[in-house]
């Protein structure tokens, strides 16, 4: 049993008591909702004539289903405009803000939280959404739940839920030029595995970690439900409280910020803590990392040998002739110089300003390969509007990309940006599940911002440190 | 404090008339097909259960169970064995609760479509083959004829007859005990949650 984490005295701290089934009751401070797995929790709210207990604890955002293209009203997909209507109206009824696109503040779920500066250490979040995980970069515990359980927190504003193991993921040395978190984070669940994690939660240590900008650590939490963890987190240091500082909801209370402070850093895990688990990673060794399969733990260094199957553990053997089957490749070759049809730099792993800004540099003076289609999405209109205004769109435009407006897009292909046919993607996304992108024969290859633009001006998969006279600052 | 198993029923006790559907492994895109899950409520899903089973491309009633008069009313549904495999999909319980079922019949249950069943207090019950194919033939040639489940005792009486069904152990005290709706369970603390929110220091 752990002790002396940050996760067991965050728990402790939302702990309002233990219920009759076993689990304990835990207090939400934020709960985040969308378009697409909140409207069925309203729904059951309704039929038994319950209000919701915190609305000015609840904020919404809308973007599975929105489109990235023209976002003229009505929406043309009626499916999209009915959910967000749907959307809309719970939100009035219930007066829980929404930060829809007309406010300028839209975007990505886990984009826009942060974004606020509602997403604090030692907060327990919740959403709808499996990548809730995100808001754990800030040292906050924060889980993806299911629709019985967006019901139980709109009316509660609680959840019931077991205590798990925690595991800590030491990161330990410097990352080489042009290796990034996302790199780090495919190789732990590479090696872990994607149900590696399950009945744990990860907590991210370790001067790698600690090197990272908030960015980065996202991407990091982002994805450890890729590696079966329900939560991941980092304790809050000087680069957290920084980030938090310059926050519009900390500049407009700034008084909230020291009282705030000291209780941050109260919730920090012990030197002494004890862990269910440490695993030591070494970021000095890391490539940059890019998937062979059809699962996020199927991912290799960029210059390493695909694996032959029956290399493999033996329950994974099968999974791993599928997917190699699907993506066409042959156990032995490496993924460099694997052909793509689409770029997609968008999601909430990897589309934020800094993720942006570092694949701009790659493909400045370059143009996107004649035989791909390469689309900028960005997290959120906040990102959208900052990188529009230092000259990141001119960069994309130039070089070819679309340059879209925020939300999911192609990371889930639920609006119209979907992969066609057997079209192959260099994806700065999280899943590259068969399907998961729009198209049943569709192959998608996860890899790193930068990675993806290398891709993108290739045509091909590129190791983005081959490039001639790159800038990998 | 007020008990707070209080507000949630028990479900030890369903009584209905019943509707056999045959067959194992019945997953939960039969259930309820994927296509109809871009919905914004569960509300109006029961007219889509086992939808593409009763319904051919034209939208003409085919031969189901669900599709005959003689079961309109049928609260009790008599399945074969690995009932709910597939996707874990809440909207399949959904479904067939809104359809009208309260309880559910069978040989064997997924496990996650068992423990959404629960989540919505729909107590999923077992028996042998034998057992269950006689049931499910008492059931077509009685179509108004009354069922009892009787989850603490764990016996189906219908007809003149008594069978011993098997409830999962938690599934049973949960069902028996009124605690199987955490958000009944739940609200039933507003002291002790305003009490933690208070001592929070961020709100
Ligand atoms: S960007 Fe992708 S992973 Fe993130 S919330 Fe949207 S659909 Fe989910």
């Amino acid at each position: 049993m752990s002790d002396g984490t940050l996760y067991d005295k965050v728990w402790e701290k939302h702990k309002v008591t233990e219920l009759p089934n076993g689990q304990d009751q835990l207090f939400v401070g934020l709960h985040l909702i969308h378009e697409v797995t909140s409207p069925q929790a309203f729904g059951m709210l309704r039929e038994r004539d319950i209000e919701v207990a915190r609305p000015d604890l609840t904020l919404a955002t809308v973007d599975h289903i929105v489109p990235t293209a023209d976002q003229s009203r009505p929406y043309t997909d009626d499916a999209a405009e009915n959910m967000m209507s749907e959307l809309e109206a719970n939100v009035r009824d219930a007066g829980i803000d929404f930060l829809d696109p007309t406010t300028g503040d839209q975007g990505i779920v886990h984009v826009v939280g942060p974004e606020q500066g509602l997403t604090q250490p030692g907060k327990t979040i919740v959403c709808g959404d499996s990548h809730t995980s995100t808001h754990g970069a800030f040292g906050a515990l924060a889980f993806g739940i299911g629709t019985s359980q967006i019901r139980d927190v709109l009316a509660t504003q609680t959840i019931a839920m077991e205590k798990q193991k925690v595991r800590k993921i030491q990161v330990d040395g410097e990352l080489g030029d042009g290796v990034e978190a996302k790199d780090i984070i495919l190789e732990i669940i590479r090696r872990l595995g994607t149900e590696g994690g399950v009945g744990y939660v990860y907590e991210y240590a370790g001067e790698a970690i600690e090197n990272l900008g908030m960015e980065g650590r996202m991407s990091i939490c982002n994805m450890s439900i890729e590696g079966g963890a329900r939560a991941g987190y980092v304790n809050p240091d000087e680069t957290t409280f920084e980030w938090l500082e310059q926050t519009d909801y900390f500049q407009d209370n700034p008084e909230e910020f020291e009282k705030l402070k000291p209780y941050w850093e109260s919730i920090q895990s012990d030197d002494d803590a004890e862990y269910d688990d440490v695993v030591h990673i070494d970021a000095s060794e890391l490539e940059p990392v890019v998937t062979w399969g059809t699962t996020p733990g199927q991912g290799i260094g960029i210059n390493d040998p695909i694996p032959a199957p029956e290399d493999l553990a033996e329950d994974k053997q099968d999974t791993a002739r599928r997917a190699q089957k699907h993506m066409r490749v042959e156990p032995g070759e490496t993924m460099n110089g694997y052909e793509i049809d689409v770029a997609f730099l968008g999601s909430c792993t990897n589309a934020r300003l800094p993720d942006l800004r570092r694949a701009a540099r790659i493909v400045e003076g370059r143009q996107v390969d004649e035989d791909v289609r390469a689309m900028v999405v960005p997290g959120s209109q906040r990102v959208q509007r900052a990188a529009e205004e230092e000259g990141l769109k001119d960069t994309f435009e130039e070089a070819g990309f679309e340059w879209r407006n925020a939300g999911c897009s192609m990371c889930l292909g639920m609006n119209e940006d979907q992969l066609e046919g057997d079209e192959a993607c260099a994806s700065s996304s999280n899943r590259n599940f068969i399907g998961r992108q729009g198209s049943k024969d569709g192959r998608t290859v996860l890899m790193n911002p930068r990675m993806v633009a290398a891709a993108a001006v290739t045509g091909e998969v590129t190791d983005v440190r081959d490039l001639k006279e790159v800038n990998l600052a | 404090m007020s008990d707070p198993t209080e507000e949630i029923p028990e479900v030890d006790y369903v009584e209905g008339t019943g509707i056999p559907i045959r067959g194992n492994d019945i997953d939960t895109d039969q259930i309820i097909p994927a296509r109809f899950m871009k919905v914004v409520t569960f509300d109006g899903l029961g007219q889509f259960s086992f939808f593409d089973q009763r319904f051919d491309d034209e939208d003409n009633e085919k031969d189901h169970p669900m599709n005959e008069d003689r079961f309109k009313e049928a609260s009790l549904m008599v399945v074969n064995n690995n009932f709910g495999c597939g996707s874990s999909r809440e909207h399949a319980p959904q479904a067939l609760m809104r359809w009208g079922i309260d309880a559910i019949i069978g040989e064997g249950f997924a496990e996650i479509f068992a423990g959404n069943c629960l989540a919505l207090g729909i107590p999923t019950v077992t028996a042998d083959h034998e057992t269950i194919n006689a049931l499910q033939q008492w059931v077509d040639d009685n179509p108004d004829g009354e069922i009892e489940v009787d989850v603490a005792a764990e016996t189906v009486r219908y007809g003149s007859n008594e069978i011993s069904v098997s409830v999962d152990d938690a599934q049973r005290q949960a069902l028996v005990e009124g605690i199987w709706d955490t958000t009944a369970l739940m609200k039933a603390n507003q002291n002790a949650i305003q009490q933690t929110a208070d001592s929070l220091p961020y709100l």
